[in-house]
């Protein structure tokens, strides 16, 4: 198991009270806590994965995943059975949508 | 040690105790008076006609003995591994017989269950860790599965588990382990008139305080977190 | 009447969340421990793996046709739904917490291996304590309803935790048994159990023999709708019996005949036969109403 911690700059978007859960810690899968986080430009992530080595693959997506998508202003915490990173961006962004969805 | 020296050493005063096809059925003489005695021998995996004739064994002490203590000995190497057992939902049979160990508690029976040897697994469950307290011989293997087998299913190094087992109680088989995690009272040096008239005594309180196991191993420092989560759930915002 | 398959929802494949959220009324559901103030399993973190945050299983409380109603809901999808320290605790205080504030039902939502190996002596001790804690609701008045139909089925421990509930709601998919058909192959060889013969595998444990045999109670199709309105239809007629002898006893006596009459088989296919099945090789085929009937119209 390897503990990634990484802070990217984020656009704000809404900060609900409400964390979102998705995914499932399955084979090839992994779970996405959503939370509302301390800074509102920022978007901080903590992962546990499975699979040792990837933190250059984690940042690049996670940094994509920042870059297009209003998610300052949250915690991400994320429980990693190997998904690939196809897996990891739909998973963020369902994440996220149901997470700011719950603000309605 | 035989079956016969074990109860000798238990019930000095007499016992008349039946052996049939590993399954242990009779009574016995205490300082407390009668009490059943019952369980299974010869390292038994237990299947459908042991369940049953074990349940059948408990209805019957209900019946006819209101009260009397249930003195369950148990020397089980787990569950009959068979298609044709499984057949016939043998998950059933064994659960029929937890909840005739469950009856008798309920009726007012105090029990306990006395790990002479193994104690694995569903055999385990279905009348043993049924009883109100369980205790082990020193020399009882007491586990869900050994560590050689335990590495091929996990896929974890065996040297790990060995390491790990030696200051965790979580998954290292033996009784000790079971003591720390609440789910045994105590460990004998051997099986002794005094202990079991003491454990007999202790019964009738335990049964009244219900199930303390998860105390029991925060207590021994071997089972941290189940009874501040189960009570975490029962302080939970209201559900009604 | 069969449901369209563009309609349904399958149980099999949802998610435990994904279960409730369909099962219970809509919205009414709040969980107990949710996974933002849970911490994953530390005993999977000293073996070097992740956890998950609610250690696989999910419990709380919402409506079931506007009863309020317990609902224990296990993750088969991680870790086999094995029972670990956490998972079995949360489980066990769900059951306490019924048996004390008896709320209209607990539904248990199985989709389990039994002991989680990594954390075994826990996960063992703590299928004991379930075990007493459904007797104890049940003795306390509260039904506690099962429901199978994951992919993990009800094995090992949580197979015995099945069959102490007040009855089983199962689905043609869903499996119940002791040992796995894998442990039996490796344990006893190929020509005793081949667990790859899926066939087999269902003909010895799935829910069309369980519920011919009468060890299930309710057989419904792979659809969360279909399991909702199971349980709600079973509870609508249920009244919890208070423990007795009578019953046991009666069972005791089912049980015994049962073995009696079938102990020598080994195959789903010659104990539909015994039982009187006409054609026991069309019943793999027949879809969940058809089988109903066709239970119904057994010699009992």
């Amino acid at each position: 198991m390897e503990i990634l911690e990484f802070r990217f700059d984020s656009t704000p978007g809404a900060r609900p009270n409400h964390p979102a859960l998705c995914g499932v810690v399955g084979s090839g899968n992994l779970e996405i806590l959503v939370q509302s986080g301390e800074l509102p430009d920022c978007c901080q992530v903590h992962i546990k994965t499975s699979a040792r080595g990837f933190g250059t693959t984690w940042q690049a997506v996670l940094g994509d995943f920042a870059a297009s998508h209003a998610a300052g202003g949250t915690t991400i915490a994320i429980n990693d059975m190997g998904a690939t990173p196809a897996v990891v961006s739909l998973r963020l962004a369902q994440a996220l949508a149901e997470y700011q969805g719950g603000a309605q | 040690m035989s079956l016969n020296d074990i109860l000798d050493r238990l019930f000095p005063a007499g016992h008349t105790v039946n052996v049939a096809n590993s399954v242990i059925t009779g009574h016995a003489q205490t300082v407390q008076g009668t009490v059943a005695v019952l369980g299974t021998t010869d390292a038994a995996a237990i299947d459908h006609a042991m369940a049953l004739a074990l349940a059948d064994f408990v209805l019957d002490t209900v019946e006819q003995h209101p009260g009397r203590p249930l003195v369950f000995l148990v020397d089980t190497s787990g569950q009959a591994l068979s298609r044709s057992q499984e057949l016939l939902c043998l998950n059933g049979s064994l659960a029929h017989l937890a909840s005739c160990v469950d009856l008798a508690r309920r009726q007012g029976h105090p029990s306990i269950a006395l790990v002479t040897a193994n104690a694995v697994s569903g055999g385990f469950l279905s009348f043993g860790l049924m009883a109100d307290q369980a205790y082990a011989l020193a020399d009882a293997q007491v586990r869900v599965m050994d560590l050689r087998a335990m590495a091929r299913v996990t896929k974890i190094a065996h040297e790990r588990l060995v390491e790990l087992a030696s200051t965790s109680p979580i998954f290292a088989p033996g009784a000790d382990s079971y003591v720390r995690m609440g789910g045994i009272v105590a460990i004998w040096a051997g099986p002794s008139a005094e202990l079991l008239a003491s454990a007999l005594a202790d019964a009738a309180t335990a049964r009244a305080a219900g199930d303390r196991r998860q105390a029991d191993g925060l207590t021994r420092g071997g089972r941290l977190l189940a009874a501040g989560i189960a009570q975490g759930i029962r302080n939970s915002a209201a559900g009604a | 009447m069969s449901l369209s398959l563009a309609s349904r929802h399958s149980w099999f494949e949802a998610t435990a969340r994904a279960r409730i959220a369909g099962l219970l009324d809509a919205g009414s559901f709040t969980e107990w421990l949710p996974p933002a103030v849970s911490q994953p399993s530390p005993h999977l973190a000293q073996l070097d793996l992740p956890g998950a945050f609610d250690d696989g299983v999910v419990v709380g409380y919402g409506q079931l046709a506007q009863k309020l109603i317990f609902v224990i809901a296990q993750e088969g999808q991680f870790m086999g739904g094995a029972v670990g320290e956490i998972h079995g605790a949360k489980i066990v205080g769900t059951l306490r917490r019924a048996a004390e504030e008896k709320p209209a039902a607990v539904l248990f939502l199985i989709d389990s291996g039994g002991v989680r190996l990594h954390e075994a002596n826990a996960g063992l001790i703590a299928i004991s304590e379930i075990m007493r804690a459904v007797l104890d609701a049940r003795a306390a008045g509260v039904p506690v309803v099962a429901l199978i139909g994951g992919s993990c089925g009800a094995f090992g421990g949580m197979g015995i935790v099945a069959k102490l509930c007040s009855a089983i709601v199962i689905s043609e998919e869903g499996r119940l048994a002791l040992s796995g058909p894998e442990v039996i192959e490796t344990v006893m060889g190929v020509e005793e159990f081949d667990s790859k013969d899926r066939a087999l595998v269902w003909r010895v444990t799935g829910g069309k023999h369980r519920y011919l045999m009468g060890d299930c109670a309710v057989l419904v199709e792979d659809d969360v709708a279909a399991f909702r309105s199971g349980a709600a239809d079973f509870l609508a007629a249920w009244d919890e019996p208070v423990p007795g002898i009578a019953t046991l006893r009666a069972r005791q006596r089912g049980l015994e005949a049962r073995l009696a009459a079938y102990g020598a088989l080994c195959d789903g296919l010659d104990v539909w036969a015994a039982l009187g099945v006409a054609q026991p090789e069309s019943v793999p085929l027949l879809d969940r109403d058809s089988l109903v009937a066709l239970k119904e119209g057994l010699p009992t």
